[in-house]
């Protein structure tokens, strides 16, 4: 999920803010920071009131410990300050959602390692992995025997939807992103007849995936990561397609975990691509504008 | 650019928790199921065989051994499955995945068990096993009338439940299907007599379980049953595809609840309703015990697709539902049995309830229940300690039973598993992944499934004999001491069938064979038993409470009306005692409440009581 909604640089705005806005109008606006992992804690105590979704909450809170505490570790002993907790918190929690496990183990080990790659990979400044879905994918492909992921445990029915797609729209309002929602969605769904002909199975059942709760989760908060998406709105469209494309493929192939693994794939590779493109003709080692400060994400 | 030292040490320990993920994840999944590539299926008697079983390993590491003995015990039964409307062909080996049930009971009162066995193909004959006393069994089901339960028309078998519900001292039995359900009267042993017309049970209705107890404590046991497919649903005339569950967890459009009250005279009365029964999720294992501490049977139901339902037992008068309030009824998944075990030596049931666990897929779980320390009553709480105790994995789980296999003293664990064997080389998963998160509209109408195609979907999975070593940990040893099929097991029945002081396990294969696992128990460990007969007419002493006292261990057992999935173990109760036992006493709750105490029972037999 996105773990950076809060950190990317604010989109211009038409007007300039005031220059000290009033203490009452301080009190009321709400701090851009706050805003993912308020809505995230949103979604997770929807579903567990709703559905009781978790595993538990142990291992949900095990998760997000685990990040906060690598995250202020790394932060602290790599980049030398405090990093906000926020981003970590974020990445805690979407790991306590998506990851279905018995073991305890797990939620720790992914939380890390989904915070570890932001400070291991990263190239001319940015990191180039959605770090809770490179947590997540690694867990799915190295520990089959103990990990699943979140599929059926949030019900087949509309309301869990209606939740996320508010929520998500809040964010993905303010992010300006609703295009990487509508590209991903139109091509799954097209792309789904293809995989109909070519199975000769039904178009519903190929279609199913889509219509459930958890895909909704993948399709508003992970391939929306700001940080680990290209800059351009063309691009992000195009990207959107590829995981779809992608996704498609790995389905043929009849991979369950399809949708992490496509982005698990394009993700990186498109960010590659946009970073590379982006820089050239900056003499080398030059920071690139856009990016984030390391640990931000 | 250079890579700073921090840098250096993120990616140093990056590369190390990738490392640990497999290392940790071949220590924690230590349920490995899958037979694997090159398994094959193969008769039991021959993967004993080459097993270390086979060479005595098992016996002299984990005291007992298992010799799968059906062929020479005369026992040739396969399962058949039943071929359902067309309309459900391409899925047809996933819809038809039940009825293979096994009951041990001593219909003739000859002091030796039999077995009766369900089948399920459309014409098919069930079997009524009776024990010769040397060793073998005849199929006497034709003769008594109890074998051509499987006429078109009629339904399809699911399993049986057995007692004396008109108190004439003979086990009865009831027959629940996808279908007709049926009541037969024990003539004495010598036949059967129909007798589910006058007894006024439901015409048609598509049974998962069912269960005898006495709910009301008046001394007749009644009958619980827990449907399936939705009540009005003929699975062979279908006018609509959507009958399938209308979510994978969280599904309510399952066949109703029955509660029959026995009023005597062979009459029975629908009392669901009156007394709070009601609910329609998918039933699969039904059972009944005191697990409050107020001395009336509570009910435990597990569902597939949902939570399982915890029924408490307001004085005889009518159920509450308290699945949540006990932390049973929380986190919903496929469940598929329920069994009690005082697996501490406590004098208090744990429950275990089985469900799916697919590598790299869904990872449920099974769930051992233990009660909370301190907790009884209303306040009743459980912990799931399946995962602490090493009994979570388990595969696509169906029937499990506790019973003493080494008599060591402890309550082990037997788990059958596997869902659909079929190609070795595809497997439905995939499919059975993108259908079962959709929306309800697309996953409860059967032509939107894909088709299997002659997929396999968890097949051919090792099976797990658990032993208990007394100190808060199972072991698995099913590959040591010899339960190597891999068929697609359904039922568990764990019974003394030669009267050795030994239990014998008894699996019930779906499209599979009955297998007879005859256990060499290590002789140095002492055993006790207690075949109990209540006042009539419970003559089956539905519901007694046996606490055994020794060695400062208190071991709990009752006698079950229904327990695990599709099977009925034997009324006799079975303790193993370790080496060199000293018995103090035996206390036993028959279901009126009244307590007797025999002290100082002797081991090394089964002491027959009659209650006072």
């Amino acid at each position: 999920m996105s773990t950076a909604v809060l950190t990317e640089p604010a989109p211009p705005s038409p007007t300039p803010p005031p220059a000290s806005p009033s203490r009452l109008r301080r009190y009321l606006t709400f701090d851009n920071r706050y805003l993912a992992p308020f809505l995230i804690t949103c979604i997770l105590l929807a579903g567990q009131i709703g559905y009781g979704f978790l595993e538990s909450y142990t291992r949900t809170l095990l998760a997000i410990a685990g990040a906060v505490a690598l995250e202020l570790l790394l932060g602290r002993t790599i980049v030398g300050k405090w990093p906000h907790p926020a981003s970590a918190y974020i990445t805690g929690i979407s790991v306590g959602i998506l990851l279905r496990s018995p073991a305890f183990w797990p939620y720790v080990m992914c939380a890390w390692i989904s915070i570890c790659s932001k400070y291991a990979i990263r190239w001319r400044g940015r990191h180039i992995w959605n770090p809770s879905n490179l947590g997540v994918s690694t867990m799915l492909f190295l520990a089959p025997g103990t990990v699943a992921t979140l599929s059926v445990q949030w019900g087949n029915t509309l309301w869990p939807m209606l939740v996320v797609w508010t929520i998500g729209s809040l964010i993905i309002w303010r992010l300006r992103r609703f295009h990487i929602c509508a590209t991903y969605a139109a091509s799954f769904v097209a792309l789904s007849f293809v995989r109909s002909v070519v199975t000769g199975e039904p178009w519903l059942a190929q279609v199913a995936p889509i219509t459930g709760p958890m895909y909704q989760l993948f399709i508003f908060f992970m391939i929306t990561d700001p940080p680990t998406t290209v800059r351009s709105k063309k691009g992000q469209i195009l990207v959107a397609f590829l995981i779809a494309l992608v996704e498609m493929i790995l389905r043929l192939n009849r991979v369950v975990h399809a949708p992490y693994y496509a982005l698990f794939l394009v993700g990186p590779a498109a960010n590659i691509v946009d970073i590379w493109w982006r820089g050239r003709g900056e003499p080398a080692g030059a920071k690139p504008a856009a990016a984030p400060a390391v640990g931000a994400a | 650019m250079p890579v700073s030292r921090g840098r250096i040490a993120a990616i140093i320990l990056f590369i190390g928790l990738v490392a640990a993920v497999p290392i940790l994840n071949k220590r924690t999944a230590t349920g490995g199921t899958s037979g694997g590539p090159r398994a094959r299926a193969r008769p039991a008697s021959a993967g004993a065989s080459t097993s270390a079983a086979a060479k005595g390993e098992g016996r002299s590491r984990h005291g007992l051994k298992l010799e799968e003995v059906s062929k020479s015990a005369g026992i040739d039964f396969v399962h058949t499955a039943p071929k359902l409307d067309p309309k459900l062909d391409h899925i047809m080996p996933q819809v038809a995945s039940m009825g293979a049930g096994v009951s041990a009971v001593d219909f003739d009162r000859d002091g030796w068990l039999d077995l009766y066995v369900t089948n399920s193909g459309e014409g098919s004959l069930n079997r009524l096993y009776r024990n010769k006393k040397d060793g073998a069994f005849e199929d006497v089901a034709a003769a008594l009338g109890v074998a051509d339960l499987n006429r078109e028309g009629t339904g399809v078998s699911m399993g049986t439940i057995w007692a004396d519900y008109d108190g004439d001292g003979y086990e009865d039995m009831f027959l629940y299907k996808w279908g007709r359900c049926e009541l037969f009267r024990n003539d004495a042993g010598k036949g059967f007599v129909r007798a589910t017309d006058e007894a006024g049970l439901p015409a048609w209705m598509n049974v998962g379980c069912a269960s005898w107890f006495d709910y009301d404590r008046d001394g007749r046991v009644d009958l619980f049953l827990g449907g399936y497919w939705p009540d009005d649903l003929d699975l062979w005339h279908l006018t609509t595809t959507k009958m399938m569950p209308e979510s994978f967890e969280y599904a309510k459009n399952g066949g109703g609840n029955k509660l029959f009250r026995n009023l005597g005279g062979g009459k029975f009365q629908d009392v669901t309703a009156a007394v709070g029964l009601d609910s329609r999720r998918w039933s699969l294992c039904a059972s009944a015990a005191d697990l409050r501490g107020t001395g009336y049977p509570d009910l435990f139901v597990a569902n597939d697709y949902g939570v399982s339902e915890f029924f408490a037992n307001d004085g005889g008068q009518g159920f509450r539902e308290i699945g949540k309030a006990t932390g049973v009824g929380y986190a919903p998944k496929s469940g598929m049995n329920v069994s009690f075990g005082d697996v501490f030596n406590d004098g208090r049931f744990s429950v275990y309830v089985t469900n799916i666990s697919e590598e790299g897929v869904l990872i449920q779980g099974n769930n051992l229940w233990v009660p909370k320390e301190g907790t009884s009553g209303d306040g009743l709480k459980y912990e799931n300690l399946a995962d602490a105790l090493g009994v979570e994995l388990g595969g696509w789980s169906f029937g499990a039973q506790f019973g003493d296999l080494n008599n060591d003293g402890t309550q082990d664990l037997v788990l059958t598993n596997g869902y659909v064997s079929d190609a070795r080389d595809a497997s439905y998963w995939y499919d059975y992944s993108i259908i079962a998160g959709g929306h309800s509209s697309i996953i409860s109408d059967a032509k939107n499934w894909p088709a299997m195609k002659g997929k396999s979907l968890s097949g051919y999975q090792q099976k797990k004999v658990w032993l208990n070593d007394g100190a808060g940990r199972f072991a698995e040893v099913s590959q040591a001491v010899g339960y190597t099929d891999l068929h697609d097991g359904r039922a568990v029945v764990l019974a003394d069938l030669w009267n050795r002081g030994a239990l014998d396990m008894v699996i019930a294969n779906q499209r599979g064979p009955l297998l007879v696992y005859k256990n060499e128990a290590d002789p140095a460990n002492a055993w006790i038993g207690f075949d109990l007969k209540g006042k009539a007419p419970n003559t089956s002493a539905i519901g007694a409470e046996v606490r055994l006292h020794w060695g400062g261990k208190v071991q709990l057992q009752q006698v079950s009306g229904g327990m695990s999935y599709s099977a009925q173990g034997p009324r006799a109760l079975h303790f193993g005692l370790g080496k060199a036992p000293k018995v103090e006493k035996a206390v036993i709750r028959w279901p009126s409440g009244h307590e007797q105490v025999i002290e100082a029972p002797e081991p090394g037999r089964v002491h027959a009581v009659e209650e006072s």
